[in-house]
């Protein structure tokens, strides 16, 4: 097995090759998408933990819909923006159990925003994992709560109207402001530009690894963990990948700010 | 509880009830006027004579607390929920998911009068939506009516009983006088029945794991998904239909009516006899399935006039006349807004039918 490691990131492992918590079908997302990467860094934890047999993974609905199809655990399916409410259900029964979702923008801010701020505000020891690309993919580019004023999306073909619709909702900054959450972080996923260069990062990875590492080990603990990956959709915004990525980098982290939000349990520090 | 025999709401029964039947969460949202149930649940919440019951837990919304119902349910646990009209149409959702996932849940509807806000007394205008689904896409759930706050006692036992049977979500579904209604209540020691729920979604052993999904993108799979559920309801419509008949033997006029309002038509058929009208009343306990094959049975025996009553603008009236097959009249007595029909109005009316 092969490892990629960054020792500026704190020499961390991603570990290459077949894991058993991963049943190893090709994925459904389009080239580019920061959902395969994520797959992956989930199945890494998972398999880093030891923890694949008291995992439940709960699909939302968008583009993590078939997440059970590619992470190799126990899995619910649940309706539009509920993963929150379903995954306390199951939490609440099944204290032993490690239970997280892969939510979208529009599942988890715009559809279930209730949902996920109570179970925050509760501080349900439960894992959300936002992936944040800022449109709604699974059905074809429509306007987020995410997207960023002046974007042209298939239902703001103008370019999204602050005065319409408000500015862009930044989830892990609501977070921040409850005393529920244990571990609130908005990490950059996306292979990064560097600078004008043909040359890209992929530190967002290693630093995207980590961090799920981390929610899940908060979980364990007894918390609320919560990480954003800023993500692209090139698909849906209309550009290349290498563009979506620049747009990404130069864009998205204007609005949404990387950084660790809470820690409660210092678990970064360890 | 340290009684046998207490003067209980219908709801307080409920919540009882359930407990006695071994019920592990409770999902909350208060509404009137259902929130004796809760309300009962919270003050029982750790006591040390139900310590199968785990989780009490109020929502933020009836979406959310049936949503935390699926995913209790997915774990294997007996888990409930109630609400009245307006926070069953809220239910709905999840209920039509439960069905698609076969989780076997219970949800209580107290109903209210609708549509709308309507008002806080009793209706049984919440009968299409839980008898002929309600949420979105084919599907049907077993729907129980008691009529009395001693069977508003005994239901959730037989729901959690018919819920891990067939693996599928189950409604009580009874009006808001039989939820403030006090009757004397017997609760007799019930053996707890254990389920076995080899598809629950407790953590992958080796290999094997568990997927608990409602999304078949392929039609083919989706279509022998669709079949299998369609073939359990037929497998639900011919054994656990149920229902009771009082004096139809001789019966010449049989009132079809459930829940509150078959009370009052017993006492109507008592009258009715008295005054020399052959009256006979027959009661679905089971809502979904309908109990057809009785009520046919006695088309079969001859009886030519059946009168329906109901709190509500029509409705299980069709399932009558669906039943009757034109082979008989189906006459129609309804009372809405919150009030019952006096026993007398029901009285004249079938006097005139039966004339």
């Amino acid at each position: 097995m092969t490892t990629l490691q960054d020792k500026a990131a704190g020499g961390y492992e991603v570990k290459l090759g077949r894991l058993s918590t991963l049943t190893g079908k090709p994925t459904h997302y389009c080239a580019g998408c920061e959902h395969g990467v994520l797959t992956r860094l989930i199945a890494n934890a998972l398999e880093e933990l030891g923890v694949r047999e008291k995992t439940v993974l709960v699909d939302s609905v968008g583009c993590s819909v078939l997440a059970h199809d590619y992470i190799n655990t126990d899995a619910v399916q649940v309706p539009h923006g509920r993963a929150p409410a379903v995954m306390t259900g199951i939490k609440k029964v099944r204290p032993d159990l490690l239970v997280f979702a892969v939510q979208g923008d529009g599942d988890a801010v715009s559809i279930g925003l209730l949902e996920l701020i109570y179970a925050a505000i509760r501080g349900e020891p439960i894992t959300v994992f936002l992936v944040n690309n800022a449109i709604y993919g699974m059905t074809g580019g429509q306007m987020a709560p995410t997207t960023p004023t002046g974007m042209v999306t298939t239902t703001t073909p103008w370019g999204r109207n602050l005065k319409d619709t408000g500015p862009p909702l930044d989830a892990t900054k609501l977070l921040a402001g409850l005393e529920g959450p244990s571990y609130v972080k908005r990490v950059f996923l996306p292979v990064a530009p560097m600078g004008s260069t043909d040359l890209y990062s992929a530190r967002g990875s290693l630093e995207g690894a980590k961090s799920v590492l981390n929610a899940f080990e908060v979980q364990l603990k007894g918390g609320f963990s919560f990480v954003e990956f800023i993500s692209t959709c090139s698909v849906n915004w209309k550009m290349s990948v290498l563009e979506s990525k620049r747009y990404a980098s130069e864009v998205l982290t204007k609005i949404f700010p990387p950084g660790l939000y809470i820690d409660k349990m210092g678990i970064e520090k360890k | 509880m340290k009684t046998e025999k207490e003067f209980v709401k219908g709801n307080e029964a409920l919540a009882l009830g359930a407990l006695r039947a071994g019920m592990n969460a409770y999902f909350a949202y208060p509404i009137t006027p259902s929130s004796e149930i809760p309300e009962t649940l919270a003050r029982e919440f750790k006591s040390p004579e139900y310590p199968e019951f785990k989780i009490f837990l109020q929502a933020a919304s009836e979406l959310e607390a049936i949503n935390m119902v699926i995913g209790a349910s997915s774990t294997g646990a007996k888990v409930m929920t109630a609400t009245s009209g307006p926070g069953f149409s809220l239910k709905q959702e999840g209920i039509s998911y439960g069905a698609a996932m076969e989780l076997p849940f219970l949800v209580v509807d107290i109903n209210r009068v609708g549509p709308g806000l309507g008002n806080l007394g009793p209706e049984q205008s919440d009968y299409f939506q839980a008898t002929k689904g309600g949420g979105h896409g084919g599907y049907r759930s077993i729907v129980l009516a008691p009529n009395s706050v001693q069977e508003m006692a005994a239901f959730p036992a037989l729901g959690f009983s018919l819920a891990f049977k067939h693996r599928c979500p189950v409604v009580i579904l009874a009006d808001a006088f039989l939820g403030q209604l006090k009757e004397d209540t017997t609760f007799p020691k019930i053996a707890q029945e254990q389920f076995e729920t080899p598809w629950a979604t407790t953590g992958a052993r080796g290999a094997e794991r568990h997927v608990i999904a409602s999304l078949h993108l392929d039609f083919a799979d989706q279509s022998k998904h669709s079949e299998h559920l369609m073939s359990k309801y037929e497998e639900v419509d011919k054994t656990e239909q149920r229902s009771e008949e009082y004096l139809t033997s001789d019966a010449e006029v049989v009132l079809v009516a459930f829940g509150v309002v078959s009370r009052l038509c017993r006492r109507a058929v008592k009258e009715l006899r008295a005054k020399g009208v052959r009256a006979g009343l027959f009661r679905p306990v089971t809502l979904s399935p309908f109990p057809t094959k009785e009520l046919k049975s006695l088309v079969d025996r001859g009886i030519k006039k059946f009168v329906v009553v109901e709190l509500n603008v029509g409705q299980m009236v069709f399932d009558v006349r669906l039943a009757v097959e034109g082979k008989g009249s189906v006459d129609f007595i309804h009372r809405l807004g919150g009030f019952l029909p006096a026993s007398s109005d029901i009285v004249s009316r079938v006097e005139m039918i039966s004339r």
